[in-house]
């Protein structure tokens, strides 16, 4: 890992702390971009960690370029030195894998996909080494995943799943982005999982659907009733596989804004979990068990 | 006191200066495209400067008052005309109830700014009015004004009409818009033939140019260094690990057109961004027209600051001018 930092025009700082995707630089970006939070430096707007990279936003006319360079580089250290281990929460999601919805809408797209003769699903089976869908989509909700970043559009949660390189799915974006995908759509693109927090334009491959709303500016589920973005970097989740019975249930309770997720407190600790993955996975997951 | 939409003109927004604070969650900061219209536009009528006003694109909408009031309309030279008679552009105008605020055709510029004595008072939605579609926040039940639209305005004792900024006071783009850029972000992914034909290049503004983004066509393509792309990236030369966008950064996907996030910016993206437009110059983006031809000019930081430092001259000025 190679820190990089750069300017993005004369109000912004862009600190890249790996071209490539790992736990270790989404910790690392986390906890650089947490130690500039924590240091208050007069002039900082906006700060946004992304997934192997953060960006500063700040008020050239407080706090010079080059000194808000300086600053950002100095906390790097400290952020090397801290201590891998988050205090966060597991939340289990269910999904409704090859829904009747996001079947239509990849149906409408096929012309802009690399493979218009099968299904997204079909597509990430196969050239992801799976026999059939049924087999990658157990690999895709088997072992839970790391929420790595929050944004694109209003609370869409990027997730990057706690396996070894060799076992990431990975699979490429659209060759032309959709111009629809249904809300709540959970999708897949490089490395990442992710969930359309709203209905929209798009270029992940899409798998399924959530019953469950992660973004609502009226705040009517109770469990976004403290903000209306439900999902905040650090957090895990346990993609819970559903029928549609079981979809058209959770429904009637998001209705009747009484559906309650599943989640637990956990800790996580980056070199535990580096030391012995299935086993750290494991009790994560086991600690939805006693919700 | 308010006021009813008749019509709504083709994209007509509630903004003010925006929300800052939530780009960590995908929220962009949004409000007026051009800053500096809406804030002259709210001196000229007794307003605060980040009052909530009207963004009007391409063409105005028809609005019936309820009491009397101050307009002032700003930024694009779209004349503005009170039951058919035809008001100055960059002053302050009286309105009396019952009357109609309508437009005539554009004759340059891309978005207008309304003001209205006294600010309009929707409710705002994380400490701002501004509207934003796509995550359903601010302006009217967090969309664009519609025809039945009544649209509550704050109270205010009306200051008197008549003011007015000369035109050295205002800002509109030259032909070619020129844009200032500061090179940075992946901007080592270009070769240096691409790096020096982006500034060469001649460039028009595409069809796709809204509050999220300014696409540009016309000039060639942009070729990458050659890699490995590392892992996580996606296997196009232009694809990045997913990162923040910094407002005003230019992405090129594929190489091919570049695109200028603005206000609505999405948050973050797996395309490299080769630096961003500096903050002075961000304001003219939204006068901008499909079709006009346009030149990025290289910046360093030295010189986007001498910028910034000249634009909070200029409105100083207004202030100063308005007293």
């Amino acid at each position: 890992m190679k820190t990089r930092y750069t300017y993005g025009g004369d109000e912004h700082i862009y600190v890249e702390v790996d071209d490539e995707m790992s736990l270790d630089a989404f910790f690392k970006s986390l906890s650089m971009s947490n130690a500039v939070r924590n240091a208050n430096i007069k002039g900082v707007t906006e700060i946004c960690p992304a997934n192997a990279s953060f960006q500063v936003r700040y008020d050239p006319d407080v706090v010079a370029p080059e000194e808000m360079m300086k600053k950002v580089q100095e906390l790097e250290d400290k952020a090397e030195d801290a201590e891998k281990r988050l205090k966060t929460r597991i939340i289990e999601i269910p999904v409704y894998y090859q829904d009747p919805w996001t079947h239509e809408t990849l149906m409408r797209f096929r012309e802009r996909h690399q493979d218009p003769s099968g299904t997204d699903l079909d597509y990430a089976a196969r050239i992801n080494g799976f026999d059939t869908a049924e087999a990658f989509i157990e690999a895709h909700h088997s072992q839970p995943w790391f929420v790595s970043m929050v944004g694109f559009v209003a609370g869409l949660p990027f997730l990057y799943q706690l396996v070894e390189r060799e076992k990431q799915l990975q699979v490429p974006k659209y060759l032309r982005p959709r111009t629809d995908t249904p809300k709540l759509t959970v999708g897949y693109g490089g490395c990442f999982s992710c969930v359309y927090s709203v209905r929209g334009a798009g270029g992940y491959q899409m798998f399924g659907v959530t019953p469950m709303p992660i973004f609502d500016p009226d705040q009517k589920q109770s469990y976004l009733s403290d903000f209306m973005v439900f999902f905040k970097p650090g957090d895990i989740v346990k993609w819970k596989p559903i029928d549609r019975a079981e979809y058209d249930r959770i429904l009637v309770e998001v209705e009747a804004d009484t559906y309650v997720p599943r989640i637990a407190e956990v800790d996580f600790d980056l070199e535990a979990f580096n030391a012995d993955m299935p086993g750290t996975n494991a009790k994560l997951m086991e600690a939805l068990n006693v919700v | 006191m308010s006021f009813k939409v008749i019509q709504p003109g083709l994209s007509t927004s509630i903004q003010d200066l925006g929300r800052p604070g939530y780009f960590h969650l995908g929220i962009p900061i949004g409000g007026a495209m051009d800053r500096f219209a809406l804030r002259v536009a709210n001196m000229l009528v007794g307003n605060p400067e980040g009052a909530a006003g009207l963004e009007v694109v391409f063409m105005g909408p028809q609005l019936v008052f309820e009491q009397d009031a101050l307009i002032a309309v700003t930024g694009a030279d779209l004349p503005a005309k009170i039951d058919g008679v035809t008001q100055e552009g960059w002053a302050a105008f009286e309105i009396k109830a019952g009357q109609t605020l309508s437009f005539d055709f554009l004759k340059s510029g891309a978005r207008a700014y309304i003001a209205i004595s006294g600010g309009i008072d929707t409710p705002p939605a994380l400490e701002s009015r501004s509207t934003y579609p796509i995550g359903a926040l601010g302006g009217i039940e967090g969309r664009n004004i519609q025809a039945g639209d009544v649209i509550p305005v704050g109270e205010t004792d009306m200051i008197e009409p008549g003011l007015s900024v000369p035109e050295n006071l205002r800002r509109m783009p030259g032909r070619p818009a020129e844009l200032r850029v500061l090179p940075g972000l992946y901007w080592h992914r270009l070769t240096a033939a691409a790096q020096e034909g982006f500034f060469r290049d001649d460039w028009t503004v595409a069809l796709e140019a809204d509050r999220m983004g300014y696409r540009f066509k016309g000039g060639k393509p942009l070729e990458f260094v050659e890699r490995e792309q590392p892992f996580g990236a996606g296997a196009d030369p232009s694809n990045i690990v997913d990162g923040c966008y910094s407002y005003g950064s230019i992405q090129v996907p594929g190489g091919l057109e570049p695109i200028v996030l603005h206000r609505d910016a999405v948050s973050g993206g797996g395309y490299f961004t080769l630096g961003a437009i500096i903050s002075a110059d961000m304001d003219l983006i939204g006068q901008l027209q499909p079709h006009t031809p346009v030149k990025f000019r290289k910046v360093d930081m030295a010189e986007a600051l001498k910028a910034r430092a000249a634009r909070k001259k200029m409105l100083a000025a207004v202030r100063a001018h308005l007293g």
